[in-house]
C-alpha cells in the first residue's frame, strides 16, 4: 500500500534510557506503533518492514530532548493523535513531544547542527575555560575514532562552530560546556569534542561527563540558537 | 563509596550509573522495561528478589521468572523485582565501587530482600549465582548466614537435584512455582507478624516442615569408604523423609504471564510465548523434563487464544510461541493453529512451534504456521541414527515415516529442515551414529525427487547425552569425552564423503568436554560443593558461554578436591550405577516411582518400547497415585494424525 502521508517527529530520550542504543529505540517504536494500530506503511520484498526513516541518531550513553524521525502512513491521521498513541505504548523515558506533517522535502538540510550541553565533574573551571580558548584558538585539532576499518583520524575543530563554558551554575569541580556542531562526514560527536579538548587544551577528564543533546537544528546569527527543523512543516 | 546509612529498599542507581559507561551492553542493567512493575517498598510486607543466573539477554524472556514476577506483584502485601547475572566487567566494577548485586526493576539491593529465588534451567547457571551471593554480601555457607540475609531458595529443573549446591541454598522448591512462592509466602509473612520468633531457622523449619520446601540442612549424609552415599536422614522432629514436588492443575486458572515484559535492550527471544500444556507423557527415557512434568495438563483452546490476544495487545510483538515440551502434540493443536492464523492472517504477526517429534508432525499444521509468508526452517528431533537405538530410548519413529515426513515438508516448499541427535545414549555403537548420515542422505535424495529442487538442505545437529537424575537413564554411564568426540569426528567424515549429497547437508555439534561437567553437576552429590566454589574463586563464570566455559579447569579443580574422598570426575559420570546404590536426590520425589524407573531402565537396554499414556493405558510410573494428579487434556481427545501425505 502506497504511503499517503508522513509524519515527523521529535522525540527525547532521557533518563536511564540514555543507555539504549539507536537500534533498541528502533525495536521499542516499532512495537509501539504495532500495538498502536497506527497505519504505517511496510517496504516491499521478503522481510517487509515499516517504513520509518531515523536521522543523525544520538551516540548511546548520551541523553536528548531532540531526536527525529520520519513515518510514512498509508492513511492521513491526525500528527496529535500520532503523538499519543506512540507515546501511550512506549515505555517510561522515551517519548516524543512533537510531531507535525512533513511538508518540505528537504527536511535532513534543516539538521544543519547539534546543540549539546556537557556536564564535567571533578574539574576546576578555569581549567576548563583555559582549555576551551586553546581549542578555539587552533585551526585544526586532529583526533582519533575506533572504527570497524580500524583506527580513523579527522580533524574535529571545523564542524565546532560555537564553544563556550556556561557560567550560569558555578560550581566547585564542576562545569557546564555547550558546543554547536555541524552535522556532517565524519560527524564530530561529543567525545570527539573531548578529545580535542585534550590534545588542544589539556584538559583531562576522570570521571565520565553526562552529554545531553539540546536541539538540532539550522543555524541562525546566533549559533546557540538553532532553528526548529519544523518550521518549514507547520502551516 | 558513600558511607551514610543504608535505608533498605533505596535505590542504587546513582552510584551504578557512574559505572556504566565503562561497561559493555549497560542498557542490559537499566529495566525500563514495558510492562514492568513497580511498587513501594514499604507498602509490602514480603519482598522476593527473583534470579535468572545468565545475561540479561538470556534471562528476561524466562517464562518461569516472569510468572511468579506477576502471581507474586498481584498480591499487594508481596513484592517481587527481578535480577540477573552481570557481566565480568560490570563484576569487577562492582566490587572495586562496593556497588551491591541489585535489581533492575527499581536497582534495590538484592541483600535487602526477604527472599532471594534462584531458577536453575540448568545447572550451568551455578557459579552465576555464587557470583551474585557474593555482590550481594550474602555468606556462600548457608549456615553462616543470619537474619539479615535473605533466605536463597532455588526452583527450576536442576533443582530436582539440587545437592551440589546443598551448601549455598537454604531451601529448594520442586515442579510448578506458583502456589507454593505464595504458600513460602504467607508462611513468612505470619512468621514476620509474629516478631520473627527464632529468627531465620525458626522459619526455614516451619517451611520444612510444611512439606512444600526442600531445606538441606535439615538433612544429614553419611558415606561407605567407598564413597557411595549410605544414608540420608532428617536431623530435626517433623521433618519429611522425602520432599516432593508440586504439580499445578487448571492451567485455565493461571493465565501468566499477562503482561509479557518488553524490554529496551536485545533479547535471545522477542516474542510472545504462550504454554499450551505442562507435562508429557511420551515417556522418552532421556528426557529429564518429560519425567519430571508428569502429568500433561493442557491448557484449553479458548484460554490458549486469549492468552495471545492479549500478549499481543500488551507488547507489539510480531511473533506468537506455542510453547511446551511437544507441542504437536496437544490434543487440539489442529484447531488452535487454524484458529491463530485465521485471527492474525493479514497481519504481521507469525506463529511458531519449538521443534516437533517427526510423528506427531502434520504438514496441514506446518502451513498454518506460515500462512503470513515467513516460511523459515522446520527442526525435528529424531534424537537417535537407528531404529534399534530409538527402541532403546522410547522414541518410535521409524526411518520410513521420518523421510516421508520431511520429504512432505520439502515438496510443500520448506527448503531448510533441522535435525536434532544426541551421541552417547546407552547401548549405542558406531553404526548407530553412522546411520544418522546415511538417514541424512536418503532425506536430501528423496526431497530433491519430491520437490524438483537440488538446492534443498538439512542440517544435522548433534550433542553429546548426559545422563539425568529422575529419569530411566540415571544409572547409566556416560559416555567419555574421547569416545564422544571420536564418534562425532567419524560422523562428520562419513557425511561429507558423500559426493552426492555432502554439501547439502549441515553438521553442527558440541564436543564432549563441556557434557562432562554438566554431567558431574547433574548427577553430583554434596561434596561437588566444593568444586564449584573452587572454580569460582578461579574466576569462572558464565559456564553455558562455550567463550567462557573452561574445562581444563574444572576438570584439574575436580581431580583435586574429590581425590581425598577417593572418588573423581568418573566417579560422577562414566560410572554406572546399580539399584542398591544410594542416588543423591532419591529423597527428593518426583512422584515417578523408582521401581518403575528401574524397570524402564532394564526395558530400555532390551530395546523395549513403552506407548503414550496420553492415548495409551497407563503403565503405572507412579506420578498420579502418589500426588493425586491426573493427566488433563482438551475435551476431543482425538489425536491428530501423524503424517499427511500429499
Amino acid at each position: 500500500m502506497p504511503v499517503v502521508q508522513k509524519i515527523r517527529m521529535r522525540y527525547e530520550k532521557l533518563g536511564r534510557m540514555k543507555f539504549s542504543s539507536h537500534r533498541d529505540f528502533q525495536r521499542a517504536l516499532e512495537r509501539a506503533i504495532r500495538r498502536s494500530k497506527i497505519p504505517i506503511a511496510y517496504s516491499a520484498g521478503f522481510s517487509p518492514h515499516p517504513k520509518i526513516s531515523y536521522a543523525n541518531a544520538a551516540p548511546t550513553g548520551c541523553a536528548s530532548l531532540a531526536e527525529y524521525i520520519e513515518i510514512g502512513l498509508t492513511e492521513p491521521v491526525d500528527p496529535e493523535l500520532v503523538k499519543n498513541l506512540i507515546n501511550e505504548a512506549l515505555g517510561d523515558g522515551l517519548s516524543i513531544k512533537d510531531a507535525v506533517v512533513a511538508r518540505n522535502k528537504d527536511f535532513i538540510d534543516q539538521l544543519e547542527a547539534s546543540l549539546w550541553k556537557i556536564e564535567l565533574s571533578a574539574v576546576s573551571e578555569s581549567e576548563v575555560r583555559e582549555a576551551v580558548k586553546k581549542l578555539l584558538e587552533s585551526q585544526e585539532v586532529v583526533v582519533e575514532r575506533l572504527t570497524k576499518q580500524g583506527i580513523r583520524k579527522f580533524d574535529a575543530r571545523g564542524a565546532i562552530l560555537a564553544l563556550r563554558v556556561n557560567a550560569a551554575e558555578p560550581s566547585e569541580g564542576y562545569a557546564i560546556l555547550e558546543v554547536v556542531v555541524r552535522a556532517g562526514n565524519p560527524t564530530v560527536r561529543p567525545d570527539d569534542v573531548l578529545s580535542a579538548l585534550k590534545s588542544a587544551g589539556g584538559l583531562a577528564l576522570t570521571v565520565p561527563p553526562m552529554v545531553t543533546r539540546r536541539a538540532q537544528g539550522k543555524l541562525t546569527e546566533d549559533p546557540f540558537q538553532l532553528l526548529d527543523p519544523f518550521a518549514l512543516d507547520r502551516e | 563509596m558513600s558511607t551514610k546509612e543504608k535505608i533498605l529498599g533505596e535505590s542504587i542507581f546513582a552510584d551504578l550509573e557512574k559505572l556504566l559507561p565503562f561497561v559493555n551492553k549497560p542498557v542490559q542493567y537499566v529495566g525500563g522495561e514495558l510492562n514492568a512493575i513497580t511498587k513501594d517498598w514499604n507498602q509490602t510486607q514480603v519482598r522476593w528478589c527473583l534470579m535468572y543466573p545468565d545475561a540479561y539477554e538470556v534471562g528476561l524472556p524466562n517464562q518461569g521468572v516472569q510468572i511468579l514476577y506477576e502471581v507474586l506483584n498481584e498480591r499487594a502485601d508481596f513484592l517481587a523485582e527481578r535480577t540477573y547475572a552481570v557481566w565480568p566487567d560490570l563484576e569487577k566494577l562492582m566490587r572495586e565501587n562496593q556497588v551491591e548485586q541489585f535489581t533492575v526493576d527499581q536497582h534495590r539491593r538484592v541483600s535487602d530482600f526477604d527472599f532471594f529465588g534462584i531458577s536453575f534451567a540448568t545447572e550451568l547457571g551455578y557459579t552465576n549465582m555464587l557470583t551474585a551471593l557474593n555482590l550481594a554480601n550474602i555468606p556462600f555457607d548457608a549456615n553462616e548466614r543470619t537474619d539479615n540475609h535473605p533466605i536463597v531458595v532455588a526452583g527450576g529443573h536442576a533443582a530436582f537435584n539440587p545437592e551440589p549446591i546443598a551448601k549455598f541454598i537454604d531451601a529448594a522448591v520442586l515442579g510448578d512455582g506458583e502456589e507454593v512462592i505464595l504458600a513460602i509466602s504467607e508462611v513468612a509473612k505470619e512468621h514476620k507478624q509474629e516478631g520473627s520468633p527464632g529468627g531465620r531457622d525458626e522459619l526455614l523449619r516451619r517451611l520444612a516442615v510444611s512439606g512444600n520446601v526442600y531445606v538441606p540442612k535439615f538433612y544429614d549424609l553419611e558415606y561407605f569408604s567407598d564413597g557411595k552415599i549410605k544414608k540420608v536422614t532428617p536431623n530435626k522432629p517433623g521433618i519429611p523423609y522425602r520432599v516432593s514436588k508440586h504439580t499445578l492443575m487448571d492451567l485455565d486458572s493461571w493465565p501468566y504471564p499477562k503482561a509479557p515484559l518488553v524490554p529496551v535492550a536485545e533479547t535471545v527471544h522477542e516474542r510472545a510465548s504462550v504454554e499450551i500444556f505442562r507435562g508429557c507423557t511420551r515417556g522418552c527415557r532421556f528426557c529429564q523434563a518429560g519425567m519430571i512434568t508428569r502429568p500433561v495438563r493442557e491448557r484449553s483452546i479458548t484460554t490458549v487464544a486469549q492468552v495471545v490476544d492479549n500478549m499481543i495487545k500488551k507488547t507489539g510483538f510480531d511473533e506468537v510461541g506455542l510453547l511446551s515440551l511437544s507441542s504437536a502434540d496437544h490434543s487440539e493443536i489442529a484447531e488452535i493453529t487454524k484458529g491463530l492464523a485465521d485471527r492474525y492472517e493479514g497481519s504481521s504477526t507469525s506463529l511458531s512451534l519449538p521443534s516437533t517429534r517427526v510423528d506427531a508432525f502434520n504438514i496441514d499444521l506446518a502451513n498454518e504456521l506460515s500462512r503470513n509468508g515467513r516460511r523459515s526452517g522446520l527442526t525435528f528431533a529424531p534424537e537417535g541414527g537407528s531404529e534399534r537405538i530409538r527402541k532403546v530410548i522410547n522414541k518410535m519413529v521409524t526411518e520410513e515415516d521420518l523421510i516421508r515426513t520431511v520429504t512432505t515438508a520439502y515438496a510443500n516448499g520448506w527448503r531448510q529442515v533441522k535435525l536434532y541427535f544426541m551421541c552417547g545414549l546407552p547401548t549405542e555403537t558406531d553404526e548407530d551414529v553412522l546411520q544418522i548420515a546415511r538417514m541424512a542422505a536418503e532425506v536430501i535424495r528423496e526431497g530433491r525427487k519430491a520437490s524438483g529442487r537440488k538446492d534443498i538442505r538439512t542440517t544435522v545437529s548433534i550433542g553429546g547425552f548426559v545422563p539425568k537424575p529422575h529419569t530411566p537413564f540415571q544409572w547409566a554411564a556416560q559416555l567419555s569425552w574421547q569416545e564422544t568426540d571420536r564418534r562425532l569426528l567419524n560422523l562428520k567424515d562419513e557425511i561429507k564423503q558423500n559426493k552426492e549429497v555432502g554439501k547439502s547437508i549441515g553438521y553442527r555439534y558440541h564436543d564432549g568436554r563441556p557434557g562432562i561437567i554438566e554431567g558431574l553437576l547433574s548427577r553430583g552429590d554434596r561434596r561437588v560443593a566444593e568444586v564449584i566454589e573452587a572454580v569460582w574463586r578461579r574466576g569462572q563464570r558464565f559456564d553455558g558461554w562455550h567463550e567462557h566455559f573452561s574445562f581444563d579447569l574444572w576438570n584439574e579443580v575436580a581431580d583435586e578436591i574429590l581425590k581425598k574422598y577417593q572418588i573423581d570426575l568418573d566417579w560422577f559420570t562414566t560410572r554406572e550405577r546399580n539399584f542398591e546404590e544410594v542416588l543423591p536426590w532419591d529423597h527428593l520425589d518426583s512422584g515417578l516411582d523408582r521401581g518403575w524407573l528401574w524397570q524402564d531402565w532394564q526395558d530400555a537396554i532390551n530395546g523395549a518400547e513403552v506407548e503414550d499414556c496420553r492415548w495409551t493405558a497407563c503403565y503405572d510410573c507412579g506420578v498420579c497415585p502418589s500426588m493425586g494428579t491426573d493427566i488433563q487434556i482438551g475435551p476431543s481427545g482425538v489425536k491428530t494424525l501423524p503424517l499427511t501425505v500429499v
